[in-house]
Formats: C-alpha cells, sequence, structure tokens
C-alpha cells in the first residue's frame, strides 16, 4: 500500500496555488490534511499526478470572528485548532459536539474542516453540521471569488460544486441565533467510526416559547448530507411537546434516502434516524429553553 | 528531492521521492524501526508519532511534509539508554503489553494525553485510547498502566 | 530462595518492546535489500489464460518478476499439514495451495506472479504494468449452493466441492430421541472472521554464498517446521537454513499456516538473485491472503428426559473450507469435539462436511473451530432449559461431567488423533464462581425486574465451555548456565507475545534458584534450538514449558554435582540460592553458578570418563494426552432499546487452568482472548457479495474491538492440575475468546426479552442492525 509517483508543489500564496491548479488540471490534487487523500492514495484508489500542498499556504490556517459573529475558518485549519477553541464552544456548541465524533485526535491533529467538506463524504458528520448551521463555502479561482451555500455545495457522493480550478478557501458559519438549542447525535458502531446514521439538530424559540426555527440535517442518510425541511417546518409554531417531536422525527424517515452498508441495513438506517432525531430534537428543545 | 527532517532533537538530510510515507522515512531511512506500521490507512495507530507535540499518524503524511516540523518517536522517550520512563515503566509493571507491536504508537498518544490531563479518569484514559488498536491486550492493563502512570505523577 | 514460579511477575520482554529497540520482521534491514509485491488475482474464480510480464521487467528499479510457469519444477502444491484423522469411513480430498496461479484462481487474492525491485513502492508500480487474461467463472460462496449438482466446482477434478467428510458416533442417538422428554432442534449459523494480528505476515531472506547459508526471518508461530520444509524444497540441508521467528506481532493461529506463497517463493528469489530480499505483507493483502476462520452451518438437536439430563446430541454440519485444505480437518474435528462441553453425552452422533469455496483459505485462529462446538451446545441447553422450566444454570449443573469420572473418555477422535480424554476437571465450583461473582440471583430477583420497570433493557448471561489444550507431540528445550552465570534457554517453538520470555525464565528458576532477569530465552531460532513444532493449540507453555523443567532439573543435578566435589561435600548438604551454591549453614562460603560452569568445563587435565563438559541439558517433552482447561463466563449488558447497541456493565471469568506459572500473564491471555470473542461476537465479520469479492478488506469496515468496546475483565481461577504434565499446568491461550458468542445470544436474548416474543438468537456474529432485525422477527 503504497502511493503511486507524484510531482509536489508546496506553494506559499494562495495565487500560486490556484496556478498551479489551473496549469494541471484534473491530474492535481489539493493536500490539506491528508486524512483522507493520503489513506486513498495508500490503497491507489487514488493516484494524482500532481499535489498542490496547501500546508504552507499563507492566510489559510486562521480562525476568525467576523464582524456580524460569523466564524471564518480558513481552508487548513485543523480540527485540534476548532475543538481547542473556547469560543467556538461557547458560539457554536453543534460544531464542537459534532467534532468531537470526528474520527481520533490523532486525525484531527492534521485533518481540516476544508478537506472535509471538499472531500464530501456523506456519511462524514461535517457537511451535515454545516448544512443545519447554514453555512456558506468561500471559492476561489485565478480570476475571482464566489460564495455557495452548503445546501448548493454537496451534489453527491465525493462530488461538490467546485469547479476544476477553483479551491475551497475558507467556511463561512453564521452566528446562531438568540434562544437557540442545537445537538448532535450519532451512532457508530465504534467511537471515531463514520456514523451509521448522524444528525445534527437546531431549534430557536420565540418569545413565548414556541418553536420559531427549525433545522434537521442527517449525515450517512442518502448520497448528500440530507435535510429533512417538511419534518422540520411541521414543528414551528409548537410548544415543541414529546408528541410534536415525535411526529416530526417520524415525519424525517420519509426525507432520507439511507443506502446501506456493511454494516447497517437502510431499514436500520431508517430506524435510527427516526430514535436519533427524536433525540437530538428532545436535546435541542431543552437547551433552547 | 532533497529533505531535511528533525526527528527526536536530530536533523537528518535524506534524498527521497516525495511520495515516501513519513512512516517509512522514519523506519526506513533513518532507522528508527520503534514506529510501527500496521495498516497504512490511519486507523491502527501503531505508526502515531508526535507533530510538533500532538499525535499523528506517521502513515498518513509524506516524508517532504515534515520539513521545518519536530517529530517525535518511542525512541525519544526513555532518558538514557537501558533506561524507562514513567510511563514506559507503568507499561512494564502493569503488564499492559503481550506482542508489544501496538506500544509505541500508544505510548506517544498517551504521551500527548496525559501532558494535557494528568489526572485522567478511566472513562478518559479508554475514549483516548479508542484511535489506538490492539488486537492482544483487551486494552485493561493499558488502562490500568495509564492510571498508574498518572497516579506515580508521569 | 526466592521464588518466582506461580508469581504475578513483570515481563522480561517488556524493556525492549517499550523502549522500541526490539527487533520484528520488517525491522531486518540488509545492504542490498530488494522488495517484492505480488499481483494477485481479482477474482475470486478465474481461468487464467495469460500473463504478460514484459513491461513490468522494463521499468526501471525491477530486478525480475515470475509468474507460474518462470518457476520451473519449484512450482509445486504445498505439502498436507495435517494428515486427516483416522477415523474410520471418512472421506479427504487433499487439494493444497499453489505459490503462483497456474490454471486458474480460486480466491480473490491468490497471488499470480511475483515482482522483486529496488523497493516496494517501485514493485508495486510494477504490478500496473501486468496485463492478465481471465475468463471469469461462477465462484462458489454458500456452503449449501456449493454442495448442488450443477455448481462451479473450486477443484473440478473432484468432481464436488466436498473437500472431506467424517462421521463420528457413540452410544445410538436414534433411541436416545426416542426415549426422551424433549428435543430441541435448530440451524445454527456462524460466519467469517479473521484474526487480524497488529502486525501483517512478513518474510525476509538472505543467501550468503560464502558461509553457504540461507538466512530467512519470518513472522511464522512455527520457526523449525519452517525450516525443514524450505531446505527440502530448496534442495538444502537443514544444517544450511536458519529461519527466525524474531518478535512477532501478534499471531493467534493464522501465521501457523505453512506454506504460504510468499515464504516460498522470497528465499528462492533471495538464493536466485544473489540478493537479500523482503516482503512485507500490506493490510490490503493480509485481508485476502493470511487465513481466515469460522464459517459453519449447524443442524443440531439434542434430546433430554423431563428433568433435563442430557440423553444424546445430534448435529450435521457443513464448514467452510475456503479454497484448499493444507491444514487437514482440525477446524471441524476442534468444533466436532468441543461441542460436548462439560457435559456428560450418552449418544453422540456428529456428522461435518467440509467445503471448498472460493474464498481465501481457512485454518485455525484462536479457538479455532471450538467457538462453534461451544455456541452450538450451551445455545441448545438455553433452549431445553427453557422449554423444560429449568433454570439455565440448573441444565448445566445436571449434566456436568462428575468431578469423579476422570480421565474421561469422550469416545471420539480429537484433532491430535488420539482419542478425546479429559484429563482432569471439577466444573460445578466453577460455575458456581461465575454466578456468585455476576451476582445472579440478585440480579434476577432485583435488578432486572427494576430496571425493565424503568424501560431498560438489562440482561445476564452465564455459560460454560471447555478447551482442549496442550497437545503433542513434543516440545523440547535447553538450558545452560553461562560463565556470566546468567542462564540461558533455547526453545524451538516461536513467541507472539504471549510472555515465553518470562514464564519459562519462572520455571527454570524454580530449578536453579536465579533471578528470573538473569534467564535469557530464545524462541524462535532454529540456530538456537534444533527441534520443535510451533506454537498453537495453548500449547506453549504446557509442552515447552514442561520440557524447560525438565531441562532444568538436569541442570540443577549437575550443578549440585558440580558444587559437591568443589566443597567436597555431599550435594544434600547444598543449597542453590541467588545464583549461588553454599553448604547448609554456611551461606557465607558460597561459589556462583558462573563460576561452577567453569569448573565444568576445565580447559586442562582430566576429566573423569563420561563427563560432560559444562552446566547444559537438553530435554524434550511430549504430552500423553490435551490438559483440558475449563471455565465459565458471565456478563451483565444492557442494550439501547432502540439503537439496540449494546453497553456491558460486568463481565466475570472463571477458569480452570491447572497450575498458573504467572498470574499477571494469565490475566492479560484472558483479557485479550475475551476482546478477540467480544469482536467475533458483536464487530467483526467478513462481508462477501456474490462474485466472492469481499466487501469490508480494511480496518475501517472491519472492525476490531476499541477500550471503549471491551469492559473491565474480572477474574476468579479454581486449579485442577494436570496429571500429565510434570508442571500440572494446562493451556490457556484460547479461553478468554471461546464462548463469548455464546454468551452474548443468551445475554442479548434475555436482555431484549427474546424468548417472550419467541425470538431465539441463532447465529453469530450479531452487530446492532442485524440485532435490530432479528429482534423484529427478520
Ligand atoms: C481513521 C480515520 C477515521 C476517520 N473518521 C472520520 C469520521 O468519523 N468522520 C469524518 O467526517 N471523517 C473521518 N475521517 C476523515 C477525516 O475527517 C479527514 O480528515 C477529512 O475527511 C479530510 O480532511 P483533510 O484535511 O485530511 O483533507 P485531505 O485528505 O487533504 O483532502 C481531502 C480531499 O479534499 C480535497 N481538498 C482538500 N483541501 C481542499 C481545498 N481547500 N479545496 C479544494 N479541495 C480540497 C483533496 O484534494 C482531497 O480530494 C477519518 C479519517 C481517518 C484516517
Ligand atoms: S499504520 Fe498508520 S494508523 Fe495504522
Ligand atoms: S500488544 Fe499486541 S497488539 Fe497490542
Amino acid at each position: 500500500m503504497k502511493p503511486a509517483p507524484f510531482d509536489w508543489h508546496a506553494p506559499e500564496t494562495v495565487d500560486a496555488a490556484l496556478a498551479l491548479k489551473a496549469a494541471h488540471g484534473e491530474a492535481a490534487r489539493f493536500l490539506a490534511g491528508g486524512q483522507s487523500l493520503v489513506p486513498a492514495m495508500n490503497f491507489r484508489v487514488a493516484q494524482p499526478g500532481v499535489l498542490i500542498d496547501l500546508n504552507r499556504v499563507a492566510g489559510l490556517d486562521s480562525l476568525d470572528w467576523l464582524a456580524d459573529g460569523s466564524l471564518r475558518v480558513g481552508a487548513t485549519v485543523r480540527y485540534r485548532m476548532i475543538e481547542r477553541d473556547a469560543a467556538v464552544a461557547r458560539r457554536l456548541p453543534l460544531l464542537a459536539e459534532a467534532l468531537a465524533e470526528v474520527a481520533h485526535p490523532q486525525i484531527r491533529t492534521r485533518g481540516t474542516l476544508g478537506g472535509n467538506l471538499s472531500h464530501a463524504d456523506p456519511a462524514s458528520e461535517m457537511p451535515a453540521v454545516m448544512l443545519a448551521l447554514g453555512a456558506r463555502m468561500e471559492l476561489r479561482r485565478a480570476s475571482g471569488m464566489r460564495e455557495v451555500a452548503a445546501r448548493d455545495f454537496f451534489l453527491g457522493p465525493l462530488t461538490t460544486a467546485l469547479a476544476e480550478d477553483e479551491m475551497l478557501a475558507a467556511i463561512i458559519i453564521p452566528p446562531l441565533p438568540p434562544d437557540t438549542g442545537t445537538a448532535f447525535l450519532e451512532v457508530a458502531r465504534r467511537r471515531g467510526d463514520y456514523a451509521m446514521m448522524g444528525v445534527a439538530a437546531l431549534l430557536r424559540r420565540d418569545g413565548a416559547g414556541r418553536c420559531a426555527e427549525a433545522r434537521l440535517a442527517f449525515c450517512s442518510a442518502g448520497p448528500t448530507p440530507m435535510a429533512a425541511p417538511v419534518a422540520a417546518a411541521s414543528l414551528v409554531g409548537t410548544a415543541l411537546t414529546g408528541a410534536d417531536i415525535a411526529a416530526a422525527a417520524e415525519a424525517a424517515k420519509a426525507e432520507i434516502e439511507p443506502m446501506g452498508s456493511v454494516q447497517a441495513s437502510p431499514a436500520y438506517q431508517r430506524h435510527l434516524a427516526g430514535v436519533l432525531a427524536a433525540r437530538a430534537l428532545t436535546l435541542a428543545a431543552e437547551r433552547a429553553a | 528531492m532533497k529533505v531535511r527532517v528533525t526527528v527526536n532533537g536530530v536533523a537528518h538530510e535524506r534524498d527521497v521521492e516525495p511520495r515516501l510515507l513519513l512512516s517509512d522515512f522514519i523506519r526506513h531511512e533513518i532507522g528508527l524501526t520503534g514506529t510501527h506500521v500496521g495498516c497504512e490507512h490511519g486507523v491502527c495507530g501503531a505508526c502515531t508519532i508526535l507533530w510538533d507535540g500532538a499525535p499523528a499518524r506517521a502513515c498518513l503524511a509524506f516524508a517532504v511534509q515534515a520539513e521545518g516540523h519536530d517529530i517525535r518517536t518511542v525512541e525519544s522517550l526513555a532518558q538514557a539508554p537501558a533506561r524507562l520512563n514513567a510511563l514506559q515503566q507503568a507499561f512494564q509493571d502493569s503488564h499492559a503489553l503481550q506482542c508489544g507491536y501496538c506500544t509505541p504508537g500508544i505510548l506517544m498518544t498517551m504521551t500527548a494525553f496525559l501532558a494535557e490531563n494528568p489526572k485522567p479518569t478511566e472513562d478518559e484514559v479508554r475514549h483516548a485510547l479508542s484511535g489506538n488498536l490492539c488486537r492482544c491486550t483487551g486494552y485493561q492493563h493499558i488502562v490500568d498502566a495509564v492510571l498508574l502512570a498518572a497516579e506515580r505523577g508521569a | 530462595m526466592t521464588h518466582s514460579f506461580g508469581k504475578p511477575l513483570t515481563r522480561n520482554e517488556d524493556p525492549r518492546l517499550l523502549r522500541g529497540e526490539a527487533l520484528f520482521v520488517d525491522d531486518v534491514e540488509l545492504p542490498g535489500l530488494l522488495h517484492v509485491a505480488f499481483l494477485r488475482s481479482p477474482h475470486a474464480h478465474a481461468r487464467l489464460l495469460s500473463v504478460d510480464l514484459g513491461a513490468a521487467r522494463a521499468r526501471p528499479g525491477v530486478i525480475a518478476a515470475y509468474a507460474a510457469e518462470d518457476l520451473g519444477d519449484y512450482w509445486k502444491p504445498g505439502p498436507l499439514l495435517v494428515p486427516p484423522p483416522p477415523v474410520p469411513g471418512m472421506v479427504f480430498h487433499q487439494c493444497c495451495q499453489v505459490p503462483l496461479v497456474k490454471d486458474k484462481a480460486r480466491h480473490v487474492g491468490e497471488p499470480v506472479a511475483m515482482v522483486v525491485a529496488e523497493s516496494r513502492y517501485i514493485a508495486e508500480d510494477a504490478l500496473g504494468d501486468i496485463a492478465v487474461e481471465w475468463e471469469v467463472l461462477d465462484a462458489v460462496g454458500d456452503l449449501e449452493a456449493a454442495l448442488q449438482p450443477g455448481a462451479a466446482l473450486v477443484h473440478e477434478h473432484l468432481g464436488v466441492n466436498v473437500a472431506a467428510k467424517v462421521h463420528q458416533h457413540r452410544g445410538d442417538y436414534a433411541a436416545a430421541a426416542k426415549a426422551a422428554a424433549l428435543v430441541v432442534r435448530r440451524r445454527f449459523t456462524y460466519d467469517r472472521g479473521a484474526s487480524i494480528p497488529m502486525e501483517t505476515r512478513g518474510v525476509v531472506a538472505q543467501w550468503d554464498p560464502r558461509a553457504d547459508r540461507l538466512t530467512v526471518w519470518d513472522t511464522t508461530q512455527a520457526p523449525v517446521v519452517i525450516r525443514n520444509g524450505l531446505a527440502a524444497m530448496l534442495g538444502l540441508s537443514e544444517r544450511q537454513v536458519r529461519v527466525v521467528a524474531p518478535n512477532i506481532g501478534g499471531g493467534f493461529g493464522p501465521k501457523m499456516m505453512m506454506f504460504y506463497p510468499e515464504e516460498v517463493l522470497v528465499p528462492w528469489a533471495a538464493m536466485r538473485l544473489g540478493r537479500p530480499v523482503k516482503w512485507i505483507e500490506d493490510r490490503l493483502e493480509h485481508f485476502f491472503a493470511t487465513t481466515h476462520e469460522r464459517s459453519q452451518i449447524h443442524d443440531a438437536e439434542i434430546a433430554l428426559d423431563a428433568s433435563g439430563r442430557i440423553l444424546g446430541v445430534k448435529d450435521v454440519f457443513l464448514h467452510d473450507n475456503g479454497a484448499y485444505d493444507p491444514y487437514g480437518l482440525t477446524l471441524p474435528l476442534n468444533s466436532q469435539c468441543t461441542l460436548l462441553g462439560c457435559y456428560v453425552v450418552p449418544a453422540y452422533d456428529s456428522v461435518f462436511t467440509a467445503v471448498f469455496t472460493n474464498r481465501t483459505l481457512v485454518t485455525p485462529y484462536r479457538g479455532a473451530g471450538r467457538q462453534h462446538g461451544v455456541f452450538v451446545m450451551e445455545r441448545l441447553l438455553d433452549i431445553a432449559a427453557r422449554q423444560l422450566g429449568i433454570d439455565r444454570n440448573e441444565i448445566r449443573r445436571r449434566n456436568f461431567i462428575p468431578p469423579d469420572a476422570f480421565p474421561y473418555d469422550q469416545g471420539v477422535i480429537y484433532q491430535d488423533f488420539s482419542r478425546l480424554s479429559y484429563d482432569s476437571g471439577n466444573y460445578a465450583p466453577i460455575l458456581a464462581k461465575a454466578l456468585d461473582a455476576i451476582g445472579y440471583d440478585r440480579f434476577i430477583a432485583e435488578t432486572q425486574p427494576r430496571a425493565r420497570a424503568e424501560g431498560r433493557a438489562l440482561g445476564i448471561g452465564v455459560v460454560c465451555y471447555v478447551e482442549g489444550t496442550g497437545i503433542g507431540p513434543y516440545e523440547g528445550a535447553k538450558v545452560q548456565v553461562q560463565g556470566s552465570g546468567k542462564v540461558s534457554l533455547a526453545t524451538g517453538i516461536g513467541s507472539q507475545g504471549q510472555g515465553h520470555a518470562t514464564a519459562f525464565a519462572q520455571v527454570v528458576a524454580e530449578q536453579l534458584g536465579v533471578d528470573i532477569r538473569d534467564i535469557e530465552v530464545t524462541t524462535g531460532d532454529t540456530d538456537q534450538f534444533y527441534w520443535g513444532v510451533g506454537t498453537f493449540a495453548s500449547r506453549g507453555a504446557v509442552v515447552a514449558g514442561s520440557a524447560a523443567h525438565e531441562a532444568a532439573k538436569v541442570v540443577r543435578q549437575k550443578i549440585l554435582k558440580t558444587a559437591a566435589r568443589h566443597f567436597e561435600c555431599a550435594e544434600e548438604d547444598l543449597v542453590i540460592a541467588d545464583g549461588k551454591v553454599h553448604v547448609v549453614g554456611v551461606p557465607d562460603h558460597s561459589i556462583t553458578l558462573g563460576a561452577l560452569a567453569g569448573l565444568a568445563n576445565p580447559m586442562r587435565g582430566a576429566v573423569t570418563p563420561g563427563t560432560e563438559p559444562g552446566l547444559e541439558a537438553t530435554s524434550y517433552f511430549g504430552p500423553a494426552g490435551g490438559a483440558t482447561a475449563s471455565g465459565a463466563h458471565a456478563m451483565i449488558v444492557e442494550v439501547d432499546p432502540l439503537t439496540l447497541r449494546p453497553t456491558i456493565l460486568d463481565y466475570v471469568v472463571v477458569h480452570d487452568c491447572g497450575t498458573v506459572i504467572n498470574p499477571l500473564i494469565l490475566a492479560g491471555q484472558i483479557q485479550g482472548g475475551v476482546a478477540q470473542g467480544i469482536g467475533n461476537a458483536f464487530f467483526e465479520q467478513l462481508h462477501w457479495d456474490e462474485q466472492g469479492q469481499l466487501m469490508n478488506a480494511s480496518l475501517a469496515d472491519y472492525l476490531l474491538p476499541t477500550a471503549l468496546d471491551v469492559p473491565r475483565i474480572r477474574m476468579d481461577h479454581t486449579v485442577t492440575p494436570s496429571p500429565l504434565n510434570p508442571l500440572g499446568v494446562k493451556g490457556a491461550g484460547e479461553a478468554g475468546a471461546i464462548p463469548v458468542g455464546a454468551l452474548f445470544a443468551q445475554a442479548l436474548e434475555d436482555a431484549l426479552d427474546l424468548p417472550s416474543k419467541e425470538i431465539e438468537i441463532l447465529e453469530m456474529p450479531l452487530s446492532p442492525s442485524r440485532l435490530w432485525e432479528i429482534s423484529n422477527g427478520g
């Protein structure tokens, strides 16, 4: 299990990285934390002829709070940096809670959020969390920049809106409104494994304690991270009673398309989605109180 | 291409292909064979080293990427030849290894863990260990060893 | 004198391992070393039409590439390791693995071509250059379909996929069934798993033309047998071949299998090319190329009287052999024999068919077929107890072989070809201790009802088992006092983490009165010890340990004799302690063992005729039969009633492995065994598709339990020494793993209250997904 040969470039600026990508096109891959790409290369399922290592690019590795309260995560910010940031834990507890379920500390030392989202594994926790948080992807190419909402970014298994000459430069996560509770829950075979089913829930209450906004997003539930907008909408205006939540969780099961794996049958995954949605919504409702 | 990597405080310069895995560089280029390889896809943890102080998989990085970073391996733990450090001693005292193949990776993971969490609970130790597979011990004695090392103030 | 035998001493082998200094096979570096990669069949079953190595050979950095044709006369099917047992009427078709595919590939991963290059990276590049033409054939996977007329044939010349058929019986089962108050009949299935040691396999070979010798470093559990086989294959004398099994990163059985194709080819290439050659299996190869275990389907029935006493058991089972059968019938025989367990079974009728399939070979992995037997019998007893309204523990108690019935002849032929006879045992106290430790009565009376009332699903399981250990034929050991006063001990078995360097030192220290740190143990080097068989069937401590004991006793006599001459006193007046010998009552006046070793090897003068130089002895031990260990496991498990994820709340092992040499090492063996048992019961399963492709060949998808999946294990022991060896020991290597499947089935059924819904768990392994299906009647 040794990787096929490649040319390695370690540019120091975004422009240089983008120029390399433009020059080499499909043959080139960006290398961020390497925690998905290198295993694939070791198995030789990925054999890029050119690797553009982003780890020495200046300016991609910072975590910044923007004026509007959003968090801007540079493309090479490592999980380790995010999970150790007290402000993230306080202001974006959903991200912190879900991060703890991603792999193991040794993987999080090097793995990056940007690499994870670019990889777009539908079983991964992070895309679902980005969907629930309404994050935006900042994509750059030599000729300019565009922003794509999370819901438009993930197009299929390992497929994103990134064009061949584009780089994911940063992820922008808007702040949580007040009176919002979130929860992330998953069932994996073992700690650190990709989940058999996972769910991110977000609930906001109005002044009267009723549900003003609800979001649900699942991982391992289809070809992309799967939102359950119908189920979520059914909660708006309710008092978030056990019955309200149970009905929404049941409804969410119809909005996902679990594909099954060696670990779990689609029927079991769907069952889990209902169980976890109910539990996560209950938790989020408590936290929003 | 030329690469200069600092392992256990010593700089090693070698001419390598960019594709050379850091694990192979450590083991076969500079001959520090204490770092083991069990899967080359990041799961087993046998190759865990410290990368600027944080535990990381040597099988998921290229040697050329390590230039300018501080890499530590199991060979750096004992302060003197033929001695054991406190964590290693606790491993022997608790019978925390059988074949010993997983052990170097576990020692490196636990070294970083104890540095941040010097008085862990059993549950915390088990969580911290969950990224390292051991096929021989059933983990119990490893957990005991880490708790013992913590108690002794390792 | 300080006793070390029986003490929980820490291990001699640890410091080097902990400092990262210990030598494993992949650590061997030699000048000019070449590296090998194998092209392996991508198909489970396909005729090989052509292999074109031209482009691979032309790649810079490639030294050689070989296909089957290039091997000439060296191409031969491997030897039959274990011949079939002498059971009347049995059928056995020998079809052993080949070094490289010649006519057709019979499982995914079977080696087709070998590339030797300056680095493993280049060797893997060259695999992509090789052009192969295949004619893909239907794959044989399902055991029952394999036996249907018209099924594709793994070995066409046989005309069937039957590898073997063995019928063993005692008593009259038909009569027993007729007389029975209850007959329980069920189908049980047990699917494939793998041993997955953390170190994969590897071979390094170096031919030294000046010394005219071949040295092979091999991750084998049986270096002596490898040496003998290699010498024969390569036309060398055994003296010309040295096989070293240095530190081995876990074995668990599959590293006992021989000869793997790579083991045959790497030394051959080293001799042919005149440069040292290394092959290290990568994890992907490991999933296909290292042997597996476990698929069986049992149609079993048990006949009992109204009081729950067993009248007879009948079992018809299929055993998945994989593509070749070099290991003979060890596995299904173990299943057949171990099924009888701790119980009196007056009538037993068992027939198995071993089936060739287009899958990786199946050879023993920790437990080695015993799991299946225990699973079937324990499940049958659970179901019978329920139907008769008897407590599950009571039905076991009523059927235990009584302590005065030993040695107990089971009347069937065991894997060592002798009649299965239990040397000693006392089962009721083991069960009693286990029940007491787990708090069975209180759990049933209070804990479980309370939990159920709170909507929690708690269950308890208790199962019993026996483990045949320490079988022959023999092992040997050489003990020698060095001039330094240190003692060396060498034996022919290999060591894969079992702590032999410590346990054997304790055995020797007991005789020679030296600190175990002053005893250097060498295992697995054929230059250090010539004879031996291998480390399998929990036999290291029993057989090699006994040989070490015998050799140490002889050395002790030599020490006393030499010292008596030195002190001019009677041997009876001497005391050996702390590395010295002194006359009783005069401890200040002593001589060290090192000095005595010098006296025993005089450089001048005359010695008495018949004197052998040195303080040294070699002894061999061959037990009359296997030593039968036994035990009970009990656990309390909580299951999330919605996600079906279990959490083990308490786990107890009570074990009887006779005299204990080192309780610390024993505890480690049991804990590690239970961890593998848990993996086998709830995490590990190899999944195949219709074409015989393995679907989860990675450690991300084949799930080894982590530190969060294996609970703390509480342990207790009873001691019924074995009369069959001088130490009274029985093996313990497999005890942890054997009964865990049966335990999980019972405890999970109990937790989910499945019997009340008439649902039973009759299969292994499980998973949350599968458990959800089962508990919903699927
Ligand atoms: C043992 C193990 C367990 C794991 N468990 C989990 C888990 O439970 N959950 C989970 O979510 N993940 C898991 N992972 C994967 C891990 O999260 C990866 O780190 C992550 O998916 C990829 O991030 P990376 O920075 O390592 O990206 P890389 O591996 O460097 O890159 C991934 C892909 O993204 C591309 N890419 C990287 N950066 C950019 C960019 N800025 N712009 C455009 N393309 C880019 C690369 O070319 C590549 O195709 C696990 C990994 C391992 C080894
Ligand atoms: S070898 Fe790196 S994690 Fe297994
Ligand atoms: S001690 Fe053998 S793998 Fe851990």
